[in-house]
């Protein structure tokens, strides 16, 4: 069959395919838009377990009362109590290996961490437990209601900013440095030779980053699904959607850092001094929040910090998309203006 | 009116200090394979960029194909093949994928399965251009310059860095694209080739045309051959004009 471009498709589609075909053959790019994330989820679960039913841990100093007290702790749902010597049991306390250290004397003695929160709620627990077994009488007993919150250990809530750090990270390494490349191999030059429209190479950029977006994102959270048990509230019309205008975003970001650098040291800088900040500031690791009221205003008007917002209203706490219509409105302005800036300045020879 | 395929008229060009070109004029007729040639840094990458509309002059006045840079850019860029000297096409694509992606670009030209059996790449038609030999790659890099089924082909040093039988071969494909009515201007500092493939030269040296002719004619201007045994060549007319040797820096 004779085409109308003698075998080739639409110069759009071939742009994007050519694209697509040097991301898939380079492995180091597959690994980190796939297997880093994944890697850092297994590594941060296990490094931060979920500390809700972890039992508290009690150390009563051995001596001859110390069976008494023993034996009203391990009768207790929730306390893991063992003797030890005083030496033994003031460097656990240190070491966080016990929360606290009961001396079982009459009235009996606390040690503990006032400034650990655990250390505190074991000498209240303890207390509680060695009131009752000495005959206190209850006013009454409470109809407890435990309810456990879905989504709410460290990972559920990690995994969603892992994702939108993926994101970022390959929708700007990916297009700033193809378009380096190209440019440092004058291949751009020979390009803008033949009758390849400019706009169509910049749409096939962003096109190839798009096609690739929905593994990058699928994967990880398919991963905590299936393998870490992380609850997904929202529809899957809403991830896309955010993750979509985030990839933009970050798209524009990536063009505009590409549209004059000559060289891989350079544009090796510039993408870590765009991104090192983000990764920093915008709540992957630990809560944005965290950082004082002055630097707010900036946190917040970061993309990353945005797409990762958006992610957990979204995963976690099954918002919709207008719900986040504040976040994906910052990120479309983050799109759009590098975009038009890259456009106007673009290096091509 | 005489049928020129290109013609340019007092170009210059400098950068900084440097005069690259220095009212440079030249015309080339269609059909014609008119090479530029001259030492590194004469200016022939620059006068060859500036005829392919790839950089402005300061000064002068370009006609390709009876067209003007200015008002016909994109007629011109689906009528020329356009072959750079220091362009790597991408590693990780195969030699069929180049061609298909450069083939997309151009509305005309030829079949992408007739471009690799024109220079003699169907073997290697799923190696990834990594694989290549610099006599391959450079065939594929005029392959490319050759999909839109050009008027008029710009060939900037095409053989530079080739071995004699990986030069034998690009001058097949040139020689080809010839007969079939092609215009060639190409940039060399290769004697051989200019004689090999030229019917027409202009030596260049600091930016300026120092003789214009056809090879036999150039060497014929010399006079009768210093050493009787020896047939005068285009490396002794350069070297009679300028008193340098062309591979001089």
């Amino acid at each position: 069959m004779k085409s109308s471009r003698g075998g080739a498709l639409h110069p759009l589609i071939e742009l994007t395919l050519a694209r697509l075909r040097e991301l898939i053959r380079e492995p180091e790019a597959l690994f980190w838009a796939f297997v880093f994330p994944i890697v850092m989820s297994v590594a941060m679960a296990v490094a931060f377990p979920s500390s809700g039913n972890r039992p508290v841990a009690v150390g009563v100093l051995s001596g001859p009362t110390a069976e008494a007290a023993m034996r009203a702790l391990a009768a207790a749902p929730g306390v893991a109590p063992r003797t030890v010597d005083e030496a033994a049991g003031l460097r656990a306390l240190r070491e966080g290996a016990v929360d606290v250290l009961v001396v079982p004397s009459e009235p009996p003695e606390y040690h503990f961490d006032p400034g650990r929160p655990e250390s505190r709620l074991a000498r209240l627990l303890v207390d509680e437990r060695l009131k009752g077994a000495a005959g206190r009488v209850e006013p009454w007993t409470a109809r407890d209601q435990p309810v456990t919150v879905p989504g709410s250990r460290y990972v559920d809530w990690l995994i969603p900013g892992l994702v939108g750090m993926g994101i970022m990270s390959t929708g700007v390494w990916g297009i700033a440095f193809s378009i380096v490349q190209a440019r440092t191999r004058k291949l751009l030059k020979r390009m803008v030779a033949s009758p390849m429209r400019k706009s169509q190479y910049l749409l096939a950029q962003v096109l190839a980053r798009m096609v690739f977006l929905a593994p990058e994102v699928a994967l990880p959270l398919l991963f905590g699904v299936y393998v870490l048990g992380m609850p997904i509230q929202g529809s899957v019309s809403a991830i896309l959607g955010v993750s979509i205008v985030g990839a933009l975003a970050f798209g524009g970001i990536g063009l505009l850092i590409g549209s004059r650098v000559k060289t891989f040291e350079a544009v090796s800088g510039l993408v870590n001094l765009v991104l090192l900040p983000m990764w920093i500031a915008s709540g992957v690791f630990f809560s944005a929040s965290k950082f004082p009221a002055a630097v707010q205003p900036l946190v917040q008007a970061l993309p990353l910090t945005a797409v990762v917002d958006a992610l957990r209203a979204v995963i976690l706490e099954g918002a919709p998309l207008r719900a986040v219509a504040g976040e994906l409105t910052l990120l479309a302005v983050w799109g759009v203006v590098p975009f038009l800036v890259a456009l106007r300045i673009f290096r091509w020879r | 009116m005489a049928d020129f395929a290109l013609r340019c008229e007092g170009l210059r060009k400098h950068y900084g200090d440097v005069v690259a070109v220095d009212g440079l004029s030249l015309s080339v007729s269609r059909g014609e394979c008119f090479g530029l040639l001259g030492p590194n840094g004469a200016g022939k990458t620059t006068t060859i960029e500036i005829l392919e509309g790839l950089l402005a002059p300061d000064a002068g006045d370009v006609e390709v194909l009876g067209l003007r840079w200015a008002s016909h850019e994109r007629e011109l860029r689906e009528r020329l093949g356009i072959q750079l000297q220091e362009t790597q096409l991408a590693d990780k694509l195969s030699v069929e994928e180049t061609l298909r992606l450069f083939r997309s670009f151009y509305v005309r030209g030829r079949e992408v399965s007739a471009l690799l059996r024109l220079v003699e790449l169907e073997g290697k038609r799923t190696s990834w251009v990594s694989q290549l030999s610099g006599g391959q790659k450079q065939r594929l890099s005029v392959a490319c310059a050759l999909a839109g089924a050009p008027d008029l082909l710009f060939l900037d040093e095409p053989t530079t860095g080739l071995d004699p039988q990986s030069r034998r071969q690009l001058w097949g494909v040139l020689e080809r694209f010839r007969a079939d009515g092609g215009t060639i201007l190409l940039t060399t500092h290769s004697m051989d080739e200019a004689e090999a493939l030229c019917n027409r030269v202009a030596i260049v040296d600091r930016g300026k045309v120092i003789a214009q002719g056809s090879p036999q004619d150039l060497i014929a201007s010399l006079g009768a051959p210093k050493v009787v045994t020896t047939q005068g060549t285009l490396e002794d007319v350069f070297m009679t004009l300028t008193g340098r040797h062309l591979r001089e820096e």
